[in-house]
């Protein structure tokens, strides 16, 4: 090995604290890219796969009842594939043991045989037997929650008659990737299931004999959805068709779409401010680390070294950290991202993950942080190269000071010499200051993004459920029931308030724009399901009118005071101009809100009610569930307490995962920082600081010239990091809104106070290293040695 | 000026009105106006100055690690002013060894590596072990800077600058740091080399006893040549102190 190369390993090894930051840096950066990109892509490679696998439909209608012999005349439509008829019902289910309601939805499959669309694919077990009435495949969330296996029973309340249903398989359906109840947020598997039955047996239990309520279609390649939906609506019209829909309107498709576009949006986010990040620091730690050799670049010099070999040793150097760091980040990425796609395989119920390393990805990774590693490296080597040897080699010329105004003013007078010598470096050295200030600040920053969506998400859901959803269960009916059942509710037990609401699907559109949501009835001043403005008042609904919340009419790019089509898709389906009166601001969903009365004269209905939200005494839970379950009426019964649990759970599970990841990156960049910055300024300052001993100061004032120098950096550095920081999470919080939430733009105090302490503790824990150093300095060996 | 090497007449150095003017801090320095000199091949000369009296400078012009303000540095028939960086380098490269007064080894590498880190660049080196038997440290080859003395750091670095076997060797204060009985120590490999190898050698101190084992002694004074005085005999290094 050539002996330059020995020098440049034995660099590496002495200066591997320095180095292990520097790598730290690069690894962080390139990890968030690996991870986000790896996590994206694996998400949807895997749902593509799954799609194509089970044969996943383009098109779904709901109806009231067609004969069966209608399914050729779905088929003939221009651009149709396949056509799969089924039975749909909403089904009430009890588990041996468990006390709270579950609901159901009960799926016709052809009997004894997998479906042309939207195919199972069995975990456990195997289809209904042709023939049987009493077996159904459950799905494997379901399945999971409670602990039912193949040969296991449940209980249906089917048309109010309790029948005892064997599980005959467990399986997962392209259908249901992501499995949520009508009306629901977020998957809840113990409350919510999906059976698969033999169409024979379901049709007989639902009086669909020869007939179907329900169709999916596939398309054919290349065709068009948009007229095939009007064909089908057409032809299901007079069958009571709720109106086709498209993948785009599916709900599982529909939050993973939206997830993923979630995750789209932090694919290039974080990884480009992290790794914008990691290249800023690198550049500037490269640069220090090459100019602290400045003696060693001019002895070699001298000997004939020319400045080609100097940048090809230095870019070795450079390159020998960069692939450490890059080939850490890669490995942890990799892992970190497969972690992250498993807790996203909660979730989104998958056969089986995809996952992959793109070579692109990796090809990314490594040309950001040679880059930026280069253009550091080539900044300080040639500054390093361009002074002639002898003057690299003499001890560096003093550097001209001149008296600042603090010296002659009152305070500067107060000043020892170790202070002066502390503002005098800052002053005199205002770009590399600056670039310490801002490289900590950043640093800072990226503490910052990485936390504040903890106490942001937090305000989101205390809005969401202390706000506006102060309601204990939320019943609904199996069909619109007169506004006179509210009465009869109320004398349940532990019941202590009742609210009626009407719930109708519609699809609202304004000009090429439209979005299929539910428009929901409430009293004018609801006191369980609060409409509130920006700055959280309760709102009154307005008596004629719609309500939106903002997110959907920028979306739909309405206005109060301009008007929006209603489709109604139930019942008789109609379209109708209604106004838009007023707007609100909601963290989470996307709804549209009228007085009920005004939305029953909408209907062209008396005082009808979808459902109703009780108020309850949760210690008689018990003896109240038992009164809901012989009302016939009820379709379902919905915990509100454990929809916000569940939807923390998804939170913590998810986001704040991938935030703790981020967190725990930005903390080690800070430490690498902050230690860098320690240990440069302590080499920088080492001959002087050894003079000062010799000439007789103690230690602690020798200490206080290189510690107040880092700590009047930090201290600068902080504020600066909680403005880069508000402005990255700003914009992150823009960036990530979507359907299902909008992280409101909060910043806790604690997250400042958060920011700061971790650069604190960063420095603090930097300083002390550099103390061990400073107890060891050798005064006279440092004025001796010019290196 | 008779002596044997100016009878033998071949110039290896030619300097005529050589200034150096440079800014240090806010100040601006004349540190040399108008040098004219002649160094010869084989010869081993000592320049004697007090401190500022320019002599480090000269040196370093003379060894291409740093440029003249005004005036002509001819290497042989090579204009040193007017080459570039590319000519110094390859001239640093070939044809000159360095000794400075901190020795300015690198730490990192041990005695052997930083001999070696020079002959693996050089056209015709000796063994980085032959240089280091020269200076008598044959024994400490695998010793890294730390763990030599002063005296011996010196001598590596002398090792260092002559294992390329260079046309001159250009030494800087090399006993500065040292005390006399090293010192000694490190002249005597100084002069061995310069007799051995015949390398032509410039020595600047501001000792004055180290001018006895000098061919010539040039006196710098206020950035100019003094004097030059030939010695009719030349010491050995032992037989100096100080």
């Amino acid at each position: 090995m050539r002996t330059i190369h020995r020098k440049l390993l034995r660099d590496l090894v002495e200066l591997k604290g320095q180095v292990a930051a520097i790598a730290v840096v690069v690894a962080a950066g390139v990890m968030t890219l690996i991870i986000a990109v790896t996590t994206l892509d694996a998400i949807s490679l895997t749902q593509d796969r799954f799609y194509r696998d089970y044969r996943f439909a383009d098109v779904f209608v709901d109806l009231k009842r067609a004969p069966e012999g209608l399914a050729e005349r779905l088929r003939e439509i221009p651009g149709v594939d396949h056509v799969e008829t089924r039975v749909s019902a909403p089904v009430r289910v009890e588990v041996p043991g468990y006390p709270d309601p579950i609901r159901g939805r009960l799926l016709s499959v052809p009997d004894g045989r997998q479906p042309d669309l939207n195919r199972l694919h069995l975990r456990e077990g195997g289809l209904p037997e042709s023939g049987r009435t009493d077996q159904v495949v459950i799905s494997e969330p379901f399945s999971e929650a409670h602990d039912l296996r193949p040969g296991d029973t449940l209980t249906a309340i089917i048309r109010g008659r309790l029948e005892t249903m064997t599980v005959s398989g467990v399986a997962l359906s392209p259908e249901f990737v992501y499995q949520i109840g009508p009306a629901d947020l977020l998957p809840d598997y113990e409350r919510f299931g999906v059976l698969w039955m033999n169409r024979r047996a379901l049709a007989n239990a639902f009086g669909m004999d020869g007939a179907f309520n329900n169709a999916v279609l596939s398309l054919q390649a290349g065709a068009d959805a948009a007229p095939v939906i009007d064909a089908v609506d057409a032809l299901l019209a007079r069958y009571g068709g709720t109106g086709a829909h498209d993948r785009d309107d599916q709900a599982s498709h529909q939050f993973l779409t939206m997830e993923l576009d979630q995750l789209r949006v932090t694919a290039v986010f974080l990884p480009t401010l992290f790794l914008g990040v990691a290249a800023f620091l690198l550049n500037v730690l490269m640069g220090r680390i090459v100019r602290t050799q400045r003696q060693q670049v001019a002895v070699l010099k001298a000997f004939g070294y020319s400045n080609g070999d100097m940048a090809v040793h230095y870019g070795l150097l450079t390159g020998l950290i960069v692939v450490i760091g890059l080939a850490t980040g890669i490995a942890l990425g990799a892992w970190a991202a497969d972690a992250l796609a498993a807790v996203y395989m909660e979730y989104f119920r998958f056969p089986a993950i995809s996952f992959r390393l793109q070579p692109q990805v990796v090809l990314l990774a490594v040309a950001v942080a040679t880059g930026a590693a280069a253009l550091g490296t080539y900044r300080a080597v040639r500054g390093a190269v361009s002074l002639p040897p002898a003057e690299a080699m003499r001890p560096p010329a003093p550097e001209t000071f001149r008296q600042g105004w603090l010296e002659g003013s009152r305070l500067g007078r107060l000043l020892d010499q170790p202070t002066r010598i502390i503002v005098r470096n800052l002053a005199r050295h205002r770009m590399k200051s600056g670039l310490s200030v801002l490289g900590i600040g950043l640093s800072g920053a990226l503490l910052l993004v990485g936390s504040y969506q903890f106490g942001a998400v937090d305000d989101m859901l205390d809005t969401q459920y202390r706000l506006m959803h102060t309601m204990d269960i939320n019943l609904y009916f199996s069909e619109p029931t007169s506004a006179h059942a509210v009465a009869g509710l109320r004398h349940k037990p532990g019941v202590q308030h009742v609210e009626g609401f009407r719930n109708v699907p519609v699809r609202l559109v304004n000009g090429d724009r439209d979005y299929r949501t539910t428009i929901l009835g409430m009293d004018a001043e609801p006191q369980l399901r609060r409409l509130i403005d920006t700055r959280g008042t309760p709102q009154r609904l307005p008596p004629e009118g719609l309500v939106l919340t903002d997110y959907l009419a920028d979306y739909l790019g309405v206005r109060p005071g301009g008007t929006v089509q209603v489709e109604v898709m139930e019942g008789h389906r109609r379209t109708l101009e209604v106004a838009l009166a007023a707007t609100v601001s909601e963290p989470v969903g996307v709804s549209a809100y009228m007085e009920r009365q005004a939305l029953n004269r909408l209907m062209r209905e008396g005082p009808a009610i979808s459902g109703v939200w009780l108020l309850t005494d949760e210690s008689q839970h018990g003896a109240l569930y038992d009164a809901l379950w012989d009302a016939p009426a009820i379709a379902s019964i919905g915990l509100i307490g454990e929809a916000e649990a569940a939807i923390r759970d998804y939170i913590d599970d998810t986001v704040l995962v991938m935030m703790g990841v981020l967190l725990l990156l930005a903390g080690s960049i800070t430490f690498a920082v902050a230690y860098n910055n320690a240990r440069i300024a302590f080499a920088e300052r080492s001959r002087e600081l050894a003079t000062l001993r010799v000439l007789g100061y103690t230690r602690g004032e020798v200490s206080w010239i290189l510690l107040g120098e880092i700590a009047a950096l930090t201290l600068l550095a902080i504020p600066l990091g909680w403005l880069l920081g508000t402005g990255f999470a700003l914009a992150l919080s823009e960036a990530m809104s979507t359907e299902l939430f909008r992280v409101p733009f909060v910043i806790t105090t604690q997250t400042y106070a958060f920011a700061a302490a971790g650069v604190l503790v960063a420095t603090a824990l930097s300083v002390l290293l550099i103390l061990r150093r400073l107890r060891r300095l050798d005064m006279v060996s440092a004025l001796k040695t010019v290196e | 000026m008779d002596n044997t090497y100016a009878a033998s007449g071949r110039v290896v150095f030619a300097t005529r009105g050589l200034t150096k003017v440079y800014r240090n801090g806010d100040m601006v320095i004349h540190a040399l106006r108008g040098v004219d000199l002649e160094l010869y091949a084989g010869e081993l000369t000592v320049m004697l100055g007090a401190s500022g009296s320019g002599k480090s400078t000269l040196l370093n012009i003379l060894g291409g690690l740093d440029s003249a303000t005004d005036g002509e540095v001819r290497y042989g028939d090579q204009d040193l002013v007017a080459g570039g960086d590319r000519l110094l380098t390859a001239y640093r490269r070939e044809h000159v060894g360095f000794v400075f007064q901190f020795y300015n080894l690198i730490s990192s590498l041990t005695a052997r590596e930083n001999v070696a880190i020079v002959t693996e660049i050089s056209r015709n080196p000796m063994r980085p072990e032959d240089a280091l038997e020269l200076v008598g440290l044959r024994e400490r080859l695998n010793h890294f800077p730390s763990q030599l003395s002063g005296g011996e750091q010196q001598r590596v670095a002398i090792a260092r600058a002559i294992a390329k076997r260079p046309a001159v060797l250009l030494c800087d204060e090399p006993t500065g740091a040292l005390d006399s009985r090293t010192g000694v120590q490190v002249l005597e490999a100084i002069a061995h080399v310069n007799r051995e190898l015949h390398t032509t050698t410039a020595v600047i101190t501001h000792n004055v006893v180290i001018a006895d084992m000098a061919d010539r002694v040039v006196r710098l004074s206020d950035g100019r040549v003094s004097d030059v005085r030939v010695n009719a005999h030349r010491k050995s290094p032992a037989e100096l102190s100080w």
